[in-house]
């Protein structure tokens, strides 16, 4: 499907060009001084692909490209599952 | 406008989530009826579209970049519930995979981008749609509803970090909502684009064209 397609390649490809420059929120936290407010509760290591960084490679570029890839799959993935619940539950009836 | 932990007190952290979890839950109950193959598989693609178009951080004057918060796209593609709920797996998997968002602030994010958001610019696009069904209509209702999803949520975000003494709560509203109103520019560009696109290659799949959902 062309959706799944799209997905992937701004996922993997586009998002190398994203703006790495503080987000709304962050700005807004940054300009009022309460950034230094945010906590990390979980310990990063407890992240998969902790800040959008796929560790498993050197190169930034496709740190940012793997992890936008997991991200489609994994979210595509949950759907996946969703759905053969569905079906499953479909053939009892 | 993912808040991290730590911006928001526990007491707003769980009021939210608890908000959230019941509306979230109603959604669900409510796509079960119209639930099929069809409907699961666009609400993944949505959902990882998304997920991507999420990644791509624009910048904005002064050294600031905003992003699609994607609400208005998923409820006038899937309706509002089917759109709450895929908006809130993107968060989710965002806050535990990604270190994206608190994940005790989870439920407020949830409540601002996947309800607020959501709810908030399908009753915005629903009301315009009364109007007329006219092409021009439609992506103007679509244009209206994407920017104000991104203001609304902004606003909610800033009433929680007010209420828990963040910062006072008047400053807070009024530079959330100030630049926000900026970001939500970029939200009108690429939801239309996006709209626009699917209404021209696949108008079927635009759901909430022919029915209210």
């Amino acid at each position: 499907m062309v959706g799944i397609i799209a997905a992937l390649v701004i996922a993997m490809f586009v998002s190398v060009f994203a703006s790495s420059f503080p987000d709304g929120l962050e700005k807004v936290a940054e300009n009022l001084g309460f950034i230094d407010k945010a906590e990390q509760v979980v310990p990063e290591s407890a992240f998969l692909i902790p800040d959008y960084v796929f560790g498993a490679v050197d190169n930034e570029l496709w740190q940012t490209s793997l992890a936008g890839m997991s991200g489609v799959l994994i979210i595509l993935a949950v759907f996946g599952v969703v759905y053969l619940i569905y079906k499953a539950a479909g053939k009892k009836k | 406008m993912h808040i991290p932990d730590g911006f928001i007190d526990l007491k707003t952290a769980v009021s939210t989530a608890v908000v959230s979890a019941g509306v979230l839950a109603a959604a669900i109950y409510k796509v079960k009826s119209y639930f099929k193959a069809k409907v699961i598989a666009l609400m993944g693609v949505m959902s990882a579209l998304i997920f991507a178009l999420q990644m791509i951080n624009f910048p904005i004057l002064g050294g600031t970049s905003g992003h699609l918060l994607g609400g208005a796209l998923a409820a006038i593609v899937l309706g509002p519930n089917a759109g709450a709920i895929v908006i809130a797996v993107v968060l989710i998997v965002q806050a535990f995979i990604f270190m994206d968002g608190g994940v005790i602030a989870l439920g407020a994010n949830i409540f601002n981008m996947a309800i607020i958001g959501v709810y908030g610019s399908y009753l915005i696009y629903w009301l315009i749609g009364k109007i007329s069904k006219k092409r021009t209509i439609f992506l103007i209702s679509v244009a209206v509803a994407s920017w104000l999803s991104v203001v609304i949520a902004s606003f909610f975000a800033a009433l929680e970090l007010g209420i828990s003494g963040t910062y006072a709560m008047g400053i807070t509203l009024k530079a959330m909502v100030g630049v926000h109103m900026i970001i939500g520019i970029g939200e009108v560009v690429i939801t239309v684009a996006v709209i626009a696109f699917i209404n021209k290659i696949r108008p079927d799949l635009i759901l909430t064209r022919e029915r209210s959902l």
